[in-house]
């Protein structure tokens, strides 16, 4: 196993608040009475629902269709019947509730009929670019995105290394590192069938250096072609451009992606899922999450999709907590949940108990610099947020505020105590709406002057005039027809018709 | 030694007389709620000097500033005749179980945002119709409502990656 540091400009060492999670075996959450599956577990389109309310569904059996390109296909996570359609709350910063579907579990936990992929090495990568959307694997790292549509453009992009980023960096989160521990063997299959899918040449597995246990267990399944890298343990290390940076030296450029340089990077679990849905046919039903903070016994769980929050604080003996203590994610990228009645969904890595820390209240920006020295995208935070408290989002953008990962270092250095992300994270919302509206003034301009122009050719012709130009129009519109129709009956073979 | 400075720091004469550049800042509504035809017919009428810039409901005090900006001048505050700004965007929707089929409401779009027939049951295609309005007042039985359009639950697509992908 080669150590290396992280070889990424800025970032910061933080207190880690793993071990209090990270040492006791995860058990299963017993099966709850309704499960809540949203539409929409991933970056891109909801899925569409394929059953209707009162139907039986099995456990894994597709209950909802992608809806496009981006989208994946929903599965049930135990077996039951269907029991409504409908809006429910979600774990998500900006909206409350959310259509899912909603199956009310008979307590057999029976599997739909599901079938293995024998022999994966000499499977067409397609074919298993193919099943991993079929088992509806988004990725499990927390942004969602369908591992399908990153297989594809990998592939497309010619990318030659693959990463399986199990380099959980923010505070308190250990759920990657409690399923190495457990499924090593997973990870390390799934990491080959990755590989094979979008014919990577070098496979490299990357964990924390404060996770010597988990390392330990990958080694034991390691053999030559997969590589074992443990990274120093700075935030935000597990980045996806900064995990690039640290292990190739290859630096993704603005606006672009790892694919751009040749890399396709994949969470631990994502791996671990695609194991399943190869080995087993098993479509993504369940994920381990960690649960910590201020509970009793914080701890991992393997949580069926769709089991409510509450389910998991009550078996890590959390009590009923009151409205806004709990943060889905970690402590500096995490959101705070409005409603404990949430489900896991495929993107729920962590619930953590904790208050939210006392408002301080915001000073003036000092320009002090440290913003910029924590940033690690090397973005100069001060003057993003000098431009967009100004209204000039123009600006913010030209200085590659799109390039902001959100990670939050800026926020936790500042001692003006501002809310950068937030700014950032509302700065961009404005922006991707005024593009969306100009997009849509653009297409009702378009749409009025066509329509203005057909009614005035109507109106011509009831009043039996045509224009002049549309006489030429027309005749240039008949001779092209008729030289169309002499070319058809040149090309076509003789004595056929 | 001084400049001299004027008054008013912006270009005496004429506004600037590009069509184009002033329907490019109107919001293409089409609502008509200006006394003009459109938001083209509009902006043709203040490229002309005929009609001023405080005309445009849906724009609001925003495309007014903007306006403004464009032509060099002081912004004027919304001209009451003209109406209200509405709450935000608007979409139209027609109950299907009332829509008797009369096309009115079709000829009344401003932009082709209705399908349907006569003795057909009409649709409002969302993502043309601008809000306008327009269609409400023709329809003979009261079927059509102007809400807030459907919010969609993240942004469809993130990122170039996506946007490059094949349908």
């Amino acid at each position: 196993m080669k150590r290396i540091e992280a070889a990424f400009a800025g970032g910061l060492t933080l207190p880690t608040h793993k071990s209090v999670s990270s040492e006791e075996t995860a058990p299963q959450v017993p099966l709850p009475e309704r499960l809540f599956l949203p539409l929409q577990q991933h970056i891109g389109l909801p899925a569409e629902p394929l059953v209707e309310v009162g139907e039986r569904v099995r456990k894994g059996q597709p209950i909802a269709q992608p809806g496009g390109y981006v989208s994946l296909p929903l599965h049930a996570s135990t077996s039951g019947r269907v029991a409504d359609i409908g809006d429910y709350p979600v774990p998500h910063q900006d909206i409350r509730s959310a259509p899912c579907i909603v199956i009310e579990a008979d307590g057999e936990d029976r599997w739909h009929d599901i079938q293995p992929t024998p022999a994966f090495e000499e499977v067409e990568p397609m074919r298993l670019q193919h099943l991993i959307r079929e088992c509806g694997i988004a990725g499990l790292g927390g942004a969602g995105f369908p591992t399908h549509v990153k297989v594809r453009e990998g592939v497309e992009n010619a990318v030659d290394t693959l990463i399986i980023n199990g380099v959980e960096c923010e505070p308190y989160i250990t759920c990657d590192d409690r399923l190495i521990r457990e499924k090593a063997h997973y990870v390390v299959a799934g990491t080959r069938m990755i590989a094979h899918a979008v014919q990577a040449r070098r496979s490299i597995i990357a964990v924390e250096e404060d996770m010597p246990e988990a390392a330990a267990a990958l080694e034991r399944h390691l053999s030559d072609d997969v590589e074992l890298v443990s990274v120093q343990t700075r935030y935000p290390a597990g980045g996806e451009k900064q995990l690039v940076q640290t292990l190739t030296g290859k630096e993704v450029p603005s606006g672009g992606l790892a694919i751009h340089v040749g890399v396709i990077v994949h969470n631990v679990a994502t791996a671990a899922a695609v194991y399943r849905a190869v080995t087993r046919g098993e479509p993504m039903v369940s994920r381990y999450v960690t649960v910590t903070g201020d509970v009793r016994r914080p701890r991992n769980l393997q949580v069926l999709l769709g089991t409510p929050v509450a389910d998991c604080l009550r078996l890590c003996e959390g009590r009923d907590y009151e409205q806004g203590r709990i943060v889905v994610g970690g402590p500096m990228m995490g959101s705070r949940l409005h409603d404990n009645r949430v489900p896991v969904t495929k993107t729920v890595n962590c619930i953590l108990v904790r208050d939210a820390p006392k408002p301080e209240p915001e000073q003036p920006c000092i320009r002090c610099g440290r913003c910029m020295e924590a940033c690690p995208v090397q973005l100069m935070p001060q003057e993003l947020h000098r431009l967009i408290r100004h209204g000039d989002l123009d600006g913010a953008r030209a200085l590659h505020l799109f390039d902001c990962i959100e990670c939050g270092c800026c926020a936790y250095v500042c001692p003006s105590y501002i809310p950068l992300v937030r700014d950032y994270r509302l700065a961009k919302a404005e922006i991707a709406e005024r593009e969306r509206r100009r997009e849509g003034a653009d297409r009702a301009r378009a749409r009025f002057v066509a329509r203005e122009r057909r009614l005035r050719r109507e109106r011509n012709r009831e009043l039996g005039e045509l224009p002049s130009a549309s006489q030429q129009e027309k005749a240039a519109y008949v001779q092209e027809a008729v030289a169309r129709a002499r070319r058809h009956r040149n090309e076509r073979p003789p004595g056929n018709g | 030694m001084k400049f001299p400075r004027s008054r008013d720091p912006r270009p005496a004469g004429p506004p600037a007389r590009d069509v184009q550049a002033i329907d490019a800042l109107l919001p293409q509504t089409q609502c008509g709620r200006c006394g003009y035809g459109g938001c083209l017919p509009y902006a043709q009428a203040i490229a002309a000097g005929q009609a001023d810039i405080d005309r445009c409901p849906p724009g609001g005090d925003a495309t007014i500033a903007a306006l403004a900006r464009l032509l060099g001048r002081e912004p004027p505050p919304l001209a009451a005749e003209c109406g209200v700004p509405p709450p935000g965007p608007q979409t139209a929707a027609i109950d299907e179980a009332q829509c008797i089929g009369c096309t009115l409401c079709i000829r009344a779009c401003p932009v082709d945002a209705i399908v349907g027939a006569q003795g057909q049951l009409h649709a409002v295609l969302p993502d043309a119709c601008t809000g306008c309005g327009l269609c409400v007042a023709p329809c003979p039985v009261d079927c059509v409502r102007i809400e807030p359009p459907a919010v969609s639950v993240h942004a469809p697509v993130l990122g170039t990656l996506a946007s490059d992908a094949p349908a």
